[in-house]
């Protein structure tokens, strides 16, 4: 199954244009690099193949189809900053079954400890908290994962920790992965090929 | 002689449970480092080690509930309260890690011509901005309207114009294109070329290798290495302590695979060596007691174990 963008630009209110008329294409299991200046305007195209936004212009397809507009969305995304991405008044456990109901295997596989379950969010660590979003992403198997800097505020074990556990899930379940990035080594490790935005 | 010591330096924090249950969490231990003029010293280790505590300890800008017992000394004094009202931002300047630390009511241009010292802060402002790589216009933005990269870009150039003699520099880079990180590191090069001391607190030890003297690693509120960057190469073999050698392996461009586990939390923080749980050379003797900072090799290491 293909995720496609076609045409796509997009600015913010009367701003001048973000990007103009970008195409960008995925297959299913596919793990693809996207990079570009900062300020360029990638974080804004993520939200848009999430549906976080609509495009001014263009449109994006899953298998030759518009996407869906009701339930789950099928291209789920996970940010830099997950104390910003939790509800800070809700316990993990919560926050976690927002997208469905818990899996142990899941759970163990990105190394969330079972009492973790019970804390605050403020209680965790960023990458205590970034483990419990890429949980709540892939929870609610999704057929493409957005990382936007995912790992970015985390050290180095933490970081290979979690690319871990997502790879292996990608590889089971045919997920195709665009990884937002600025560390090239990180970029050439883990993806097939690299768009320039 | 140093220019910024820390000594035994710990950090406790008062919290209420539930009730009036009251807890006392241990969240730095005895931890030691010194800045030295000219020279950069990187911070590294996971979040929640203790390294942005640190950065908030010189700078007194730790929460009420914060209590401290060691010594802090700017050139040769201790660093009292009073001291360090007339010392920040002048001589001690601090590129805090959240972008939440602009002021949001404020144009970014004219929040960093406030923190000129010297000079005319006008063309101070223009030079930095054009060195960054931030539009002429962006100075008239409020910070709402930055990207993440462009806010983390005005927080480097109030430290550059503000002349301190010790800059710490509390995760600068995240989020950074490639160019401008190098020019932010580049710049860090030049503060310390100039006699200035700068501390680097990232988790990028990549970005630390490129322009630190030499590299202090933190786990769960400690230091348990400083290395000169030399012994960072290889498999690691050079490198002192366990975590340390863990951290380089896990790194993308080496071997890419992590240990398991995860730092333990503060309150539940093991009795003998903070790393124990998770070390492959543990021994009886590692969960007794906790070990001491010792020289080795031309640097330190917290680990009885270490050669």
């Amino acid at each position: 199954m293909r995720l496609e963008a076609k045409g796509i630009s997009f600015k913010y209110g009367k701003n001048p244009w973000l990007f103009q008329d970008v195409d960008f294409e995925i297959e299913a299991g596919e793990v693809v690099g996207l990079t570009g200046v900062s300020g360029r305007g990638k974080t804004t195209f993520c939200r848009i193949l999430a549906g976080f936004e609509r495009p001014v212009e263009g449109e994006i397809t899953l298998g030759g189809k518009p996407l869906q507009q009701t339930g789950v969305h099928p291209v789920q995304m996970v940010l830099q900053h997950p104390e910003q991405a939790v509800n800070p008044r809700w316990k993990m456990q919560k926050v976690l079954q927002e997208s469905g109901p818990l899996d142990d295997a899941l759970r163990e596989r990105l190394g969330i400890e079972r009492t973790w379950l019970s804390r605050w969010p403020n209680e965790l660590s960023g990458g205590e908290l970034q483990r419990f979003c890429v949980a709540r992403a892939l929870a609610a198997n999704p057929k493409f994962l957005i990382a936007d800097e995912m790992t970015t505020m985390l050290d180095a074990i933490t970081q290979a920790q979690i690319w871990q556990a997502v790879l292996e899930a990608a590889k089971e379940r045919e997920m195709g992965i665009i990884v937002v990035s600025h560390e090239r080594n990180l970029i050439k490790r883990l993806c097939d090929r690299v768009v320039e935005l | 002689m140093s220019i910024l010591e820390v000594e035994n330096l710990s950090i406790s924090f008062q919290q209420y449970g539930s009730g009036l249950k009251r807890r006392t969490l241990d969240v730095m231990s005895n931890l030691s480092i010194a800045l030295e003029a000219g020279e950069i010293l990187a911070v590294v280790g996971s979040s929640g080690s203790g390294k942005s505590l640190l950065a908030h300890a010189i700078l007194g800008i730790l929460p009420d509930n914060a209590k401290t017992s060691g010594d802090i000394r700017y050139n040769g004094e201790v660093l009292t309260p009073e001291r360090l009202q007339s010392l920040r931002g002048k001589e001690i300047a601090l590129i805090p890690q959240s972008v939440n630390f602009l002021d949001p009511l404020m144009q970014v241009g004219k929040q960093v011509r406030q923190s000129a010292r010297k000079g005319d802060a006008i063309s101070r402002q223009k030079a930095v901005f054009e060195r960054y790589q931030l539009a002429p216009h962006v100075a008239k933005m409020y910070p709402f309207q930055l990207s993440g990269g462009m806010a983390r870009r005005t927080l480097l150039s109030t430290a550059a114009v503000s002349g301190a003699d010790v800059i710490i520099a509390d995760e600068p880079t995240p989020g950074l294109d490639e160019t401008v990180m190098k020019e932010a590191l580049e710049n860090f090069k030049e503060f310390a070329d100039e006699g200035r001391a700068v501390m680097l607190i990232t988790h990028d030890i990549e970005a630390a290798l490129t322009i630190a003297d030499k590299i202090a690693v933190f786990y769960a509120g400690t230091v348990v290495e400083i290395a000169p960057i030399e012994d960072f190469t290889g498999n690691g073999e050079k490198l002192r302590h366990p975590y340390t050698k863990a951290l380089w392996k896990a790194l993308p461009k080496n071997d890419f695979i992590p240990i398991p586990g995860a730092q333990p939390h503060l309150d539940d923080l093991p009795l003998g060596c903070l790393f124990a749980p998770r070390c492959p050379l543990m021994t009886e003797a590692c969960t007794k007691a906790r070990p001491e900072m010792r020289d080795l090799r031309g640097g330190k290491v917290r680990c009885i174990h270490a050669t």
